[in-house]
């Protein structure tokens, strides 16, 4: 069968969205139009599970790639997946079904445009991880921020004009330098296709600042500390579903933007800037997670530690060791999976209360019992116990860096214990204590659509938790060969 | 008097320029047939522009002081294109105003006749008649709603400016012509063996005569005034078709008497780019006017395409005439948006009268949603394109620090683009504006708006028409 399969990712969404664009949105019609887009995102979803049932495991060239002359003599439009990229495509298909079930309580006001968004969103997000041009890469890269706009900036809260003009500006700065680094390769190579650019190589006297020039986007997008700031704001002020987009895929892309090109394309650099990123990823665990334990919004708490996880990711991708860069991948699809479900058990409590500051909740555990279970299940995997996914992730980058770099590996390690802190005591104080607020005896308990949710998420969580063979038998070839090539390359030049 | 053929467009329309001030003298109540005969006129041109002249070889006329290659063709059957387009969607606004005149479209009939004669212009001397045969037309344009304050003023403020940069240039072209014996271009460049300073003053000079003209800072200070002040088909119309005109002869200018001169005059170019950019993306920010903004917004995009130019190769050149190309679909568009903007017979210009548009005009702000990112250069939308091929060509002469304050300079022009689209789709709505609007007007801003919208699916097409220009 000859069907292009990536492509048809791609642009499923994008077609669900050009239908929903000619329906007319009235109040009649808002579940149809709900059930068009769930179910083209439903079709994606289960394409690409079949993607992931075709995929080889066994070899770390590019698969289902696809190749056209898009602009002639310039830029072919090349996508392809390998190892490392096809677990982000699936993490976006399950993601973005899940979102669409739960705009149902959050979202009042525009739904269809709201639909269209988010489709338009997955289509940019799936292209992304599939692409194999470092222009078309860039072009899928920069698009997804104006459906993000949109969606924090007309659905979001009170200050979301703010926070959509930060997100946007923030990231739109970080990328332009990237784009000149991407011609800078043009001229250099003569090719943006990133194949043939592991092959070529890139001369060592440019590495370093066309290093810097990828890290600049990566680390806005990823956040690093210091440029982290717009995170907690487009966060809180986006709506549930924006939110759950936006950590569970949005800041994946720069950890795979790194793992893809930063160590791919730029193994003399990476060596050379490795402790820069173990520095700003130690104080993005530690200073974050401390700022985390501080916070008095539910919504912001989780943002923080949003960017304490992404510090496990940066450190692990750049320890450079096979469990270092798995237990990367693996904590970025747990984190994918885990604050999905902590922002959607957050748009819970703020559907009923209309309030996400934690002091407003406590004692709700006799009331909504169901909630409180799953709740825990997601509290407990954020904090990484072992039995979730979150604990295979943290472990095997832990383990990684403890035999790189052991102060940095304990600085770490002391994020893990801050990370269970702050997550416990929110447990404690939203499910447990003294029931002090009336009004929250009127709360209901998880609809069916909430509980299902829910329940997809906490799923993949525990099994993964359990049993990540399948994830890391999907990733080991690609990031062994990834490596090897990075030490041949680094060894050959010094 | 060989290929006389070839400079039939311009004779064709000199001749109908006449043709219709008789019409309009003799015949009463004409406005409405000579606005129609003026379209037809413009499409005519421009089908015997693109049979007679496009695919021909480089042939010079009168003494090699016309010039007909691909270059001239290709940007006069823009320039045609884009007046008919001006044409055909102000007359609304025009009878809103009661300025529905003959004079109007033979006006910009003429200016259009002096652009196309700067466009193959290959001697100085032809090159400023067909500049002051648009300038003139363009100074009546810009007043020509007579009866308010401010239209007479922009008038008055671009013919003082005008006249002034016209002067600059006029001294530039006696430099050059007394230190080389010659007003022809290809004669200049084989005239010159020594250095002389003279010459580099002459340049400058010239240089700054054109920026002038396109609105470059730091000549720029006419535009915001001129561009709020006149009526706002004649704004469109200055803010696409004169800058082509100017661009082009920019372009034959630098590139053919004087490309050895390179190292005098790139550094000139590179600091007006750099300069239009910033200046342009900051000043925007504070701007209340739409058209003022827009003002703001095309001093910034002829920044971007002055960095083509500065680059000093065929591949700048192109991607310059990209980027002037896409441009002025994007400024279609946008004016297009902005002629809808109409309640019981008054056209609102401000920012604010946006106001939540989108709940009342779901359609209308879509596209002008779609616009403000391609204007900022948003992928995957044509503007980025537009960016994208004058930072590969300036990359590739190694400029990187005018490509990187260019695409800094593209973040400060979000803000303010973003903030249209802000006041647009996140504040509350005001009364709706008229649905009823002429028919051409929906037309070009649907096309114009999948004309963005879709040229990331056939990009190469565009690359193909252009890349045939040679100069260098």
């Amino acid at each position: 069968m000859n069907l292009p399969i990536l492509s048809s990712l791609i642009l499923l969404p994008s077609i669900g969205a050009l239908f929903l664009f000619f329906t007319k949105s009235k109040s009649e019609n808002k579940i149809t139009v709900k059930y068009v887009a769930l179910f083209t995102s439903l079709v994606n979803f289960f394409l690409s599970i079949y993607l992931w049932f075709l995929f080889d495991q066994t070899t770390s060239a590019f698969q289902f790639v696809e190749d056209r002359i898009w602009i002639k003599g310039l830029i072919n439009y090349k996508v392809g997946v390998d190892g490392i990229s096809i677990l982000f495509i699936i993490l976006t298909t399950f993601i973005t079904p899940l979102c669409i079930i739960s705009v149902n309580n959050s979202v009042t006001k525009r739904l269809n445009e709201f639909l269209i968004a988010i489709l338009v969103m997955e289509t940019f997000m799936i292209g992304v991880f599939c692409s194999l041009d470092l222009v078309v890469f860039y072009l899928f890269f920069e698009a997804g921020l104006i459906p993000m706009f949109l969606i924090i900036g007309i659905w979001g809260g009170a200050r979301r004009v703010y926070s959509a003009f930060k997100f946007f500006l923030f990231t739109l700065l970080g990328s332009v330098l990237m784009l000149v680094a991407i011609i800078s390769i043009y001229w250099i190579t003569g090719t943006t296709d990133v194949v043939q650019l592991y092959e070529l190589g890139i001369d060592t006297k440019y590495q370093n600042l066309l290093w810097l020039a990828f890290f600049s986007s990566f680390a806005v997008k990823t956040p690093m500390w210091p440029v982290h700031t717009w995170l907690p704001d487009a966060h809180v002020e986006a709506p549930t579903a924006g939110s759950v987009l936006l950590a569970a895929i949005l800041l994946k892309m720069a950890g795979y933007g790194f793992i893809r090109f930063s160590l791919g394309l730029f193994p003399f650099a990476s060596e050379v800037f490795t402790p820069l990123i173990y520095t700003l990823s130690v104080i993005a665990i530690i200073f974050t997670s401390l700022i985390a334990l501080m916070q008095e919004d539910m919504k912001k708490l989780i943002a923080y530690s949003s960017v304490a996880h992404m510090g496990f990711v940066t450190l692990g991708i750049f320890t450079i060791q096979q469990q270092g860069i798995e237990g990367s991948i693996i904590q970025m699809i747990s984190h994918g999976l885990v604050s999905a479900a902590l922002f959607l058990c957050v748009g819970v409590v703020y559907d009923r209360m209309h309030s996400r500051l934690i002091a407003t909740y406590g004692g709700i555990v006799t009331i909504i019992p169901k909630y409180a279970i799953l709740f825990m299940v997601f509290t407990l995997a954020a904090l990484g116990l072992p039995g979730t996914s979150g604990f295979v992730g943290e472990f095997l980058i832990l383990m990684a860096a403890f035999k790189d770099n052991f102060l940095v590996a304990v600085l770490a390690s002391l994020g893990v214990i801050i990370g269970a802190a702050y997550m416990l005591w929110l447990y404690k104080r939203v499910i447990f204590g003294k029931l002090i607020n009336s009004e929250l005896k009127k709360m209901i308990d998880l609809n069916k659509s909430e509980a299902f949710t829910l329940t997809c998420l906490a799923i993949p969580t525990l099994y993964f938790g359990f049993y990540p063979e399948p994830l890391i038998n999907t990733i080991e070839v690609s990031i062994r060969d990834l490596i090897d090539t990075y030490n041949f390359s680094v060894a050959s030049k010094q | 008097m060989n290929n006389i053929e070839l400079i039939f467009p311009e004779i064709f329309i000199s001749l109908s320029i006449m043709f219709l001030l008789i019409l309009g003298v003799f015949k009463k109540d004409s406005s409405k047939i000579i606005h129609n005969i003026s379209l037809l006129i413009l499409l005519i041109t421009a089908v015997i522009t693109f049979n007679e002249t496009l695919s021909i070889n480089p042939t010079t006329l009168f003494n090699e002081s016309i010039i007909i290659d691909y270059l001239s063709s290709f940007m006069k059957i823009i320039t045609l294109l884009a007046a008919f387009v001006v044409l055909l969607i102000s007359s609304n606004y025009l009878r809103t105003f009661k300025i529905f005149k003959i004079e109007y479209p033979i006006l910009i009939l003429s200016s259009v006749l002096g652009m196309m004669i700067m466009i193959s212009s290959n001697d100085l001397i032809v090159f400023y008649m067909g500049l002051e045969l648009q300038s003139l037309a363009l100074y009546v344009l810009a007043t020509f709603n007579r009866d308010q304050l401010k239209s007479s003023e922009a008038g008055l403020k671009y013919f003082v400016l005008s006249a002034l940069s016209s002067g600059l240039l006029l001294y530039g072209c006696s430099l050059i012509y007394g230190f080389t014996g010659s007003t022809n271009f290809n004669f200049i460049s084989t005239q010159f063996n020594t250095y002389e300073y003279a010459i580099t003053f002459g340049i400058v000079f010239i240089l700054v005569g054109l920026a002038f003209k396109i609105s470059a800072v730091p000549f720029h200070m006419w535009a915001p005034d001129v561009y709020e002040g006149s009526p706002t088909s004649v704004t469109l119309f200055f803010t696409m078709v004169p800058k082509i005109a100017a661009l082009t002869v920019f372009i034959r200018f630098l590139y053919v008497p004087f490309l050895n001169l390179i190292d005098q005059w790139q550094m000139i170019l590179v600091f007006l780019s750099i300069a239009s950019m910033l200046f342009g993306a900051i000043a925007a920010i504070g701007q209340k006017n739409l058209k003022r903004l827009i003002a703001y917004s095309s001093i910034s995009h002829i920044g971007y395409a002055l960095a083509g130019l500065a680059t000093g190769s065929n591949e700048g050149i192109q991607s310059s005439v990209i980027y002037m190309t896409i441009y002025i679909i994007m400024n279609l568009g946008f004016f297009s948006c902005l002629l809808m903007m109409k309640r019981n017979n008054i056209y609102y210009e401000q920012i604010d009268d946006l106001s939540g548009l989108s709940k009342n005009h779901p359609l209308l702000s879509i596209s002008l949603l779609i616009i403000l990112f391609s204007l900022a250069g948003i992928p995957p939308l044509a503007g980025f394109f537009a960016k994208f091929y004058i930072f590969k060509s300036v990359i590739e002469q190694s400029m990187y620090f005018l490509a990187i304050v260019g695409l800094l300079s593209t973040v400060v022009a979000a803000f303010y683009y973003l903030r249209i689209i802000k006041i647009m789709y996140f504040d509350e709505e005001k009364d709706s504006y008229d649905k009823d609007h002429n028919l051409w007007l929906k037309l070009s801003l649907t096309v114009s708006t999948i004309l963005i919208l879709m040229y990331f699916i056939f990009p190469s097409e565009l690359i193909d028409v252009v890349s045939k220009i040679n100069i260098i």
